[in-house]
């Protein structure tokens, strides 16, 4: 086997060369697209170092108090994403707390039951595993949830007649908005079965190439990525349930009505 | 044989008001548009956040779930919405509405596709749906927007029908000789309240 390769800044530096080709060719071509590609790899380059020096912090210093901050910190950062990926949003702090609540929900059971169960670390919230591994799922899970959401939500608005053309007709809540729930739910899990699919055969994981890359036997590396895998695949389930249900659920109200005034006004 | 009740009704937009409907009669409402006739009859069967009381045949309007309400009292819109792509799809299993298609001139339209719809094949579609779960309480807005003087006809005789089998009917209509035609008291509305004549 291989041992770890170390890399130096300056290898870092050779390769960002292709990126500044790419805004080379911007240039030539009008493209505008320059100072984005700069922006976004500059940003990216920080946020990664940064990220870097607090996970060091928190690792050297191991305290349950400052995971579950990193966590809280990590929850708030998706919730935001969440609401800002949707084209209608619910209103007030509906918009971020229910997509940041359903993450918290899924992230937090999916995690702790992995971390007990099936990898063990001594203690069970040891910040080296709890954080990449609650990092891992929000991230994706986050994809699910604001899929569903934002399908959900534009459903409703364009279907409002036939929603409500049902309600009239005496049928609950739950049974007018169900054809515009499923297509949420089914817009909110393609994304992982997707992936799921193509696993393997089309594309390898990043954080198996990662741990492949630094010397681990790709057997191992392979038993890591299933299991994360799978925790993506049920947390994500997990999250497009709840984030749909309960915004469906705000979105109605207990006399059958449809109350898309809970939604806020989309800015053009 | 159901009178409609209306007490002191209110939405952001509308109201208080209070009116009271007979059983088999036909109480017409007229107004420009946004006088918030259509939202009247949103409040009524509960489809908007409102304060005030409805009653129907004795039953009040508070005292059941909404959806056992709007069974009872049943508003054809204007623009009706369809959830599925056959006509037939939009009706109870097992409710027999052959005869009331038939009566608006619809005879055979079960098995048409809803995309194919005309205007006021839709319109006349959504009463018979609305009609076929036997409401004590009809509310229909502006019936006959889309349709030619025959069909016009048909829906006119099928309201006519509803009040002979003694339900209370109110008729939001933009066409004042309809309004006299179908009912012996007309209403006005502006601004969100009911005129006192």
């Amino acid at each position: 086997m291989t041992s770890y390769i170390p890399l130096t800044y300056g290898d870092l530096l050779l390769a960002s060369m292709f990126l500044t080709m790419n805004a080379l060719f911007s240039i030539l071509l009008s493209l505008r697209l320059e100072r984005q590609l700069i922006v976004s790899a500059l940003r990216m380059v920080t946020q990664l170092f940064v990220v870097g020096l607090v996970l060091k912090t928190v690792f050297s210093l191991s305290s349950p108090w400052l995971t579950l901050l990193v966590a809280a910190v990590m929850v708030t950062f998706a919730g935001r994403e969440i609401w800002a990926r949707q084209h209608r949003r619910l209103s007030g702090v509906w918009g971020i707390g229910l997509g940041g609540g359903s993450m918290l929900f899924a992230g937090t059971v999916v995690t702790v039951f992995a971390l007990t169960t099936q990898i063990q670390p001594t203690p069970w919230w040891s910040p080296q595993f709890a954080l990449p591994l609650f990092g891992m799922i929000l991230g994706n899970t986050m994809t699910g949830v604001s899929l569903g959401l934002d399908t959900l939500h534009t459903a409703l608005h364009s279907e409002r007649a036939a929603i409500e053309a049902r309600l009239l007709l005496g049928s609950t809540r739950w049974q007018a908005v169900s054809p515009a729930h499923q297509r949420a739910l089914r817009s909110g899990f393609t994304p992982i079965i997707n992936s799921m699919a193509a696993t393997g055969v089309v594309s390898l994981p990043g954080m198996m190439t990662g741990q492949i890359l630094s010397g681990v036997d790709p057997q191992e590396a392979v038993k890591y990525q299933i299991l994360i895998t799978l925790l993506i695949g049920g947390a994500t389930g997990l999250g497009v349930l709840a984030a749909t249900f309960a915004s469906v659920w705000r979105l109605t109200d207990n006399r059958e009505r449809l109350r898309l005034d809970r939604l806020a006004a989309v800015k053009r | 044989m159901a009178a409609l009740r209306i007490e002191q009704l209110a939405t952001k937009l509308i109201g208080p008001i209070s009116v009271d409907i007979a059983a088999g009669e036909c109480l017409a409402v007229m107004g420009q548009s946004g006088a918030g006739k259509s939202l009247l009859l949103r409040a009524i069967v509960d489809l908007d956040p409102n304060t005030g009381n409805v009653v129907v045949g004795g039953r009040t309007r508070e005292a059941m779930p909404a959806n056992e309400w709007r069974k009872l009292v049943a508003l054809v819109p204007a623009e009706s919405g369809w959830w599925a792509d056959r006509v037939g799809d939009h009706f109870p299993a097992g409710s027999d509405a052959t005869q009331l298609i038939g009566r608006l001139g619809l005879a055979g339209s079960m098995e048409w596709e809803v995309g194919r719809l005309s205007t006021g094949e839709r319109q006349r579609l959504s009463f018979a749906r609305a009609l076929c779960r036997k409401p004590q309480a009809l509310l229909v807005d502006e019936p006959t927007a889309s349709l030619d003087d025959h069909a016009t006809g048909l829906v006119e005789d099928l309201i006519r029908g509803c009040c002979g089998e003694g339900m209370a009917v109110l008729l939001v209509t933009h066409d004042r000789r309809q309004a006299e035609r179908m009912a012996k008291r007309v209403l006005r509305m502006s601004d969100g309240r009911i005129n006192v004549p």
